[in-house]
């Protein structure tokens, strides 16, 4: 990380820990926002953090690393979450699974190497009655079929 | 799309001006209209909400807190989710009714990471009305003051269950306590809490605008009043549907338009899954009893690689804390996939439902206490198809 990157980095910590107060309970608002902003919780960050709330850099960590949309890796600026529960799965979501494999050229648990896209799998989404469901960050997708698949990928490149 | 049918509990049209009349109501007047309409927790474990209103109200405390549920993580429920995007005023009053139950200033709606995209609207919404004092201090003339409060989580099936979403909003790990002492007396930082679940929040307004009598005209004796239901599956109209309680699984897949159903998995993955011979069961606290969620299986499933989803999905969600959950799943897992394979003695799947039962006593909380339900429920149904078949 570079020198101007880790100043801009503790500004937003700093920033963001005067927004929602230097309490040990705005941990997880500033760790969305940064996940938000920065695509992963950097090592850098979570030490940042911990100094600010004046906590250990352990419970920082422990806490990044419970939540799975938290993330210490970096990862693409575009994270793809494809729901594989009950529902979706009966949904045909592997067909979708394929699909966006192949879009992106790389499997689930990766990231393509432009950093712009990471491809997950998630539990859930509570939208079970527009099954096959999926995010893109925030962003809710459903009814997917392949051929919807393919162009919402290709509006996000 | 909003609630499918009837629409009586849960009407598009609701009155946002019973909050000022229900706040003119003493704190013991509110609980006790909701006391004797019998309603119970929507979330899944069906407390009855009067009862744990009551006693946080009694706790002497210098603050005490409200939060609502929304982490809706169970799969195949998403009623809280219709309720939050177009029943919002509901649910907003039904909070602010709870704060003024138990004399609380300040709530919170634990929203679920997933459901990030709804929280611009959510906040514009409180926003909205702290500026019409519906919110905020002395509202609406009443020296009433409360406001609310949006937390994120982000991704977390646990964070559900409310201890662990306390301990997600201190900003720890979520991962349950030991109960008791229960939120009602040391919840959020210690402070009397009580959480409930969206639909329980939105059914107190309507019992306040409307009675306990016309609530309890519904339903049966023990689970008196309406439910929704998050339909999803084998069937060509999903979607949540508002029931009142006895409605039998027959009836349900009727109304949902289901063809040739084999299965129905009632509450979930940690609920039962009931075959044909059992779709005369109602869906009551007293019979088959779900936070909302039925999946709906036809001929074609196999039950299996059903029970193998929700199997991962438990030994992915386990929060890692106690043994019999965090082993024990990853053994039934194990299990399962041995059965896939061919590999597995009946002996052995007898020994994996006594290792279920000794989870569903020896968890430390819900989530591993319930998790053994598909196992054990699945593998006693359809044991025959799943060994004939291999
Ligand atoms: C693993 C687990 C997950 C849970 N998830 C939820 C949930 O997403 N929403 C909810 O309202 N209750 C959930 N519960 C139940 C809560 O612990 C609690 O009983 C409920 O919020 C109380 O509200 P109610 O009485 O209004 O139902 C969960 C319980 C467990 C054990
Ligand atoms: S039962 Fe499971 S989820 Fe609950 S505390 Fe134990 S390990 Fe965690
Ligand atoms: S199962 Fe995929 S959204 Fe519920």
């Amino acid at each position: 990380m570079l020198l101007s990157e880790k100043n801009a980095m503790t500004e937003e910590i700093e920033e963001l820990c005067s927004n929602y107060g230097s309490y040990r309970e705005s941990l997880l608002p500033i760790l969305n926002d940064i996940q938000l902003r920065f695509g992963y919780v950097s090592e850098f960050a979570q030490q940042e953090i911990a100094r600010v709330l004046d906590i250990h850099p352990v419970e920082v960590y422990g806490v990044v690393t419970f939540y799975s949309f938290l993330s210490p890796k970096r990862l693409g600026k575009y994270i793809i979450r494809l729901c594989r529960t009950i529902s979706c799965d009966m949904a045909e979501k592997s067909s979708i699974a394929r699909v966006l494999e192949r879009e992106l050229g790389i499997r689930f648990g990766e990231t393509t190497s432009d950093m712009k896209f990471s491809l997950e799998y998630t539990n859930c989404l509570g939208m079970c009655d527009e099954s096959p469901a999926m995010l893109i960050n925030e962003q809710v997708f459903t009814k997917l079929t392949p051929h919807r698949v393919a162009e919402i990928i290709r509006k996000y490149k | 799309m909003p609630i499918i049918n009837n629409k009586e509990l849960f009407p598009t049209d609701y009155n946002d001006r019973i909050l000022i009349e229900a706040l003119k109501k003493t704190p013991q007047d509110i609980i006790y209209e909701i006391r004797e309409s019998g309603l119970k927790g929507r979330g899944g474990a069906g407390f009855p909400t009067g009862t744990k209103w009551n006693l946080a109200s009694a706790a002497v405390a210098e603050k005490k807190f409200v939060v609502c549920n929304a982490d809706e993580g169970e799969p195949g429920t998403f009623k809280d989710r219709v309720l939050l995007t177009d029943y919002l005023p509901m649910v907003i009053d039904g909070i602010t009714l709870g704060g003024r139950a138990i004399g609380a200033q300040k709530g919170y709606i634990y929203l679920r990471g997933e459901y990030r995209y709804m929280l611009g609207r959510l906040e514009n919404y409180i926003a909205q009305m702290i500026s019409e004092n519906r919110l905020g201090n002395n509202i609406l003339g009443t020296g009433f003051d409360f406001t609310i409060e949006i937390r994120l989580g982000a991704g977390a099936y646990i964070c559900g269950e409310e201890s662990a979403l306390i301990e997600s909003m201190e900003g720890h790990r979520g991962e349950a306590r030991n109960r008791p002492p229960f939120p009602v007396n040391r919840g959020y930082f210690c402070y009397p809490t009580i959480v409930n679940n969206v639909e329980t929040f939105a059914s107190v307004a309507v019992i306040i605008s409307k009675g306990a009598d016309w609530f309890k005209s519904f339903g049966t004796s023990k689970s008196p009043g309406k439910k929704l239901l998050s339909v999803s599956g084998d069937c060509r109209k999903p979607g949540v549907y508002e029931v009142p309680f006895g409605i039998n699984v027959k009836e349900l897949l009727k109304l949902v338009d289901a063809r040739k159903t084999k299965a129905v998995q009632i509450g979930g993955a940690s609920g039962y899954c009931l075959p044909r011979s059992q779709f005369d069961r109602t869906i009551s606290f007293e019979d088959a009893s779900t936070g909302g969620s039925v999946i709906i299986f036809n001929q074609t499933r196999d039950m299996l690689s059903v029970l193998k989803n929700f199997q991962e999905f438990f030994v992915e969600e386990s929060c890692g804390q106690c043994t019999p959950c965090r082993v024990g799943n990853k053994k039934l897992l194990d299990g399962v996939e041995k059965i896939e394979q061919g590999e597995c003695s009946i002996s052995y799947i007898r020994e994996l439902m006594d290792l279920g039962r000794s989870m569903q006593m020896a968890s430390k909380c819900g989530l591993g206490q319930s998790a053994p339900n598909s196992f054990i429920s699945i593998v006693t149904h359809f044991e025959n198809e799943i060994f004939s078949s291999r």
